[in-house]
């Protein structure tokens, strides 16, 4: 388990987001922050709240409704000595700022032979079940999971909101961060000290020994929840927690799944094409001969999300069919 | 028109330094047709013959260590800001002492050296780019500027208009140099642009001027005022520059079925940048012909050079194909 013994107190996502940002902007003055409403209104979801307080507009910078302006803006200044942080309020905005993203800030170093660096940090959300219909609900974490030049984090509780915030910042190379927006509330325990939490290293949140589930993000808890269930009925399960996609720790995710002999991966994006069909290859291809059942994959239904709760609901992995699918794949149904 | 051109007489040294400059690029430029021709060249390129007298003036009005973003046809911008003619070469042959290790090609070049934060290959690409680094100097208190060289084809791009919107309100030492060369790329101008290309620049309240862009000496001067503006605080300008690619929107556009050859000839008759300074100054008295195939003499002996530096260098090796993915 990853969270440490010493200086521990209770923040929310939110919160620890907030501290992390902070931390990094008062030790490193190339740091700032850019956006829409990030300074005074604090972010919609108020994650950045008395950061321009402190730190000015200066370094906290207002900008128009301009998704690839802004992102552009970042690029530019990354190449030129700064680091700034992007804000992209909703994952589903980062398609007005996908030329930026793919085409400028995660080719920038390789096209120019390694001469130009682009340390920058887009954070932006992932997550359903807000209610706010097809345009403000996407897990869009596949997408520039899938293109070389981006880093990918996508914390899964307040302990890696701050950790995988604060790496992300001291990377050299282009990161993007979904936070999950459904998350920002939820409390849990945040070191107050300075800590990092390494991309590419995996978490095992839970040791079990009957069958893996791989979740990210938000599905982690959902994971957690399922495995509970199934320890009730006589079912073991690791939840084990990527906290990158980009780069990916696939040695822990095929030993894990070495040890259990069964796998189940959940992710909030859409399942067709996403980030489970990624991680379900890694794990089928590397622990093939230690499998007894195919790997299986939960991700969210590949339907726009739509507004109603009776039926937004349905699209999202939930513990029920976390469970349900375990308990079939441990020959229980 | 919208400039005066009255300025004060540039020293000599100086206007033949541009001469060269442009005479390098034509060189330069000519040089890469004939390695597309012969097939000693992968890929495509976009030559800047025609043009030579915006990349020239604008550059010469800008220190080593302002920024410049470029395009797709972006040798010219590349040279004008300093780069060598081995490494360009180099890089368009794909080899490795090219400026992008062979990774970037023509589209793609960067030397950060000079400033040059790289050609763009997405059209209007660089906006942001060019936009963020003068933020970027501006929070550092460096007093650099940087220069956004597009073509006309960009102001059909959105992403401009959000970074000029943004440089304007932040008041931002950048300058939008548009190279009007009447096509993008195979589409006339008038088919793609409404209204006046500077009332959109002066609706975001930035300083907007136009020019003869095969006049080197009013490029120069122009951009020297606006660089100058930028740096002192006074904001962001937009400068378009009329000008006209002699050859296709690529090598490979040999019939250019999209205009006639008499616009052609006009254009490269009565409006060439390197004619139009080599007659005034003659005219002036200042130099002479001599003076002027001198110059060409000893560009074509650095193009040549560069040819076969290129030429003979190695190519990458194949493990470097997964470097720099990552910082």
């Amino acid at each position: 388990m990853s969270t440490p013994e010493v200086a521990v107190r209770e923040l929310t996502y939110g919160e620890a987001v907030r501290e992390a940002l902070a931390e990094e902007m008062r030790r490193d003055p190339r740091v700032f922050l850019i956006g829409e409403d990030v300074a005074e209104a604090g972010h919609p979801f108020k994650v950045l709240t008395g950061l321009v307080q402190e730190f000015g507009t200066d370094r906290v910078i207002d900008t128009p409704i301009s998704e690839p302006g802004y992102a552009g803006i970042g690029v530019g200044a990354a190449m030129t000595g700064m680091r700034p942080v992007v804000d992209v309020m909703f994952g589903d905005f980062i398609t007005l700022a996908m030329d930026q993203i793919v085409n400028q800030a995660a080719k920038v170093h390789y096209m120019s032979g390694g001469k130009l660096k682009v340390p920058i940090v887009f954070r932006t959300t992932l997550g359903a079940t807000r209610r706010s219909a097809a345009q403000h609900s996407q897990s869009l974490q596949a997408w520039p999971s899938h293109i070389p030049g981006l880093k990918v984090a996508l914390p899964s509780g307040p302990y890696e909101a701050k950790g995988l915030m604060k790496t992300a910042i001291r990377d050299d190379s282009p990161v993007v961060i979904f936070e999950d927006k459904m998350m920002y509330r939820v409390k849990g325990p945040v070191p107050a000290e300075d800590y990092t939490i390494p991309f590419g290293v995996a978490d095992i949140k839970r040791a079990g020994t009957d069958v893996t589930i791989v979740a990210t993000s938000s599905m982690v808890t959902v994971a957690l929840g399922a495995a509970k269930m199934l320890e009730e009925i006589g079912i073991s399960a690791e939840v084990i927690d990527p906290r990158t996609t980009y780069p990916l720790d696939k040695r822990a995710l095929i030993e894990s799944a070495k040890k259990t002999s069964r796998a189940i991966v959940v992710d909030e994006g859409y399942e067709r094409y996403g980030v489970t069909a990624e991680i379900a290859s890694v794990i089928a291809e590397g622990a093939f001969y230690h499998l007894d059942a195919p790997v299986k994959r939960i991700g969210a239904m590949d339907v726009p999300v739509p507004f109603s709760p009776v039926l937004e609901d349905l699209t999202v992995p939930s513990e029920k069919t976390v469970f349900e699918t375990a308990k079939a794949l441990c020959g229980k149904a | 028109m919208t400039t005066q051109a009255i300025e004060p007489r540039m020293e000599l040294e100086q206007n033949l330094h541009m001469y060269r400059q442009m005479a390098k690029i034509r060189a330069f430029e000519e040089q890469v047709h004939e390695l597309y021709k012969s097939a000693k060249m992968p890929g495509l390129a976009h030559l800047y013959i025609g043009e030579e007298g915006v990349a020239v003036g604008v550059c010469e009005a800008l220190r080593r260590d302002d920024f410049i973003t470029s395009t797709h046809r972006g040798h010219g911008h590349c040279l004008a800001k300093g780069a060598s003619v081995n490494r360009m070469f180099a890089e368009l042959l794909g080899k490795e002492p090219g400026y992008c290790r062979g990774k970037g090609g023509s589209m793609h070049i960067a030397d950060p050296e000079t400033g040059n934060l790289g050609a763009n290959a997405i059209v209007g690409g660089s906006a942001g780019i060019a936009t963020g680094a003068a933020l970027s100097a501006k929070m550092r208190g460096s007093g650099q500027v940087a220069a956004c060289f597009f073509g006309d084809g960009a102001l059909g791009q959105g992403v401009l208009y959000e970074a000029m919107n943004m440089a304007a309100l932040w008041k931002l030492p950048v300058v939008y140099v548009c190279e009007n060369n009447l096509y993008g790329e195979y589409t006339p101008c008038g088919e793609t642009i409404a209204g006046e290309v500077l009332a959109r620049a002066r609706a975001f309240g930035i300083h907007a001027e136009s020019v003869d862009g095969q006049d080197v000496q009013l490029v120069y001067a122009t951009m020297r005022r606006l660089v100058d503006r930028a740096r002192r605080g006074e904001g962001p300008a937009f400068l378009e520059c009329k000008t006209y690619r002699y050859y296709g929107h690529h090598v490979g556009d040999v019939n250019r079925e999209y205009r006639t050859r008499e616009e052609e000839r006009e254009w490269m008759t009565g409006h060439d940048p390197l004619e139009t300074l080599a007659s005034r100054l003659t005219a002036e008295g200042l130099a002479d012909a001599s003076v002027f195939e001198r110059i060409v003499t000893d560009v074509k002996e650095e193009i040549d050079g560069g040819v076969q530096y290129a030429l003979a260098a190695p190519y990458p090796e194949p493990s470097e194909v997964d470097e720099d993915v990552y910082a």
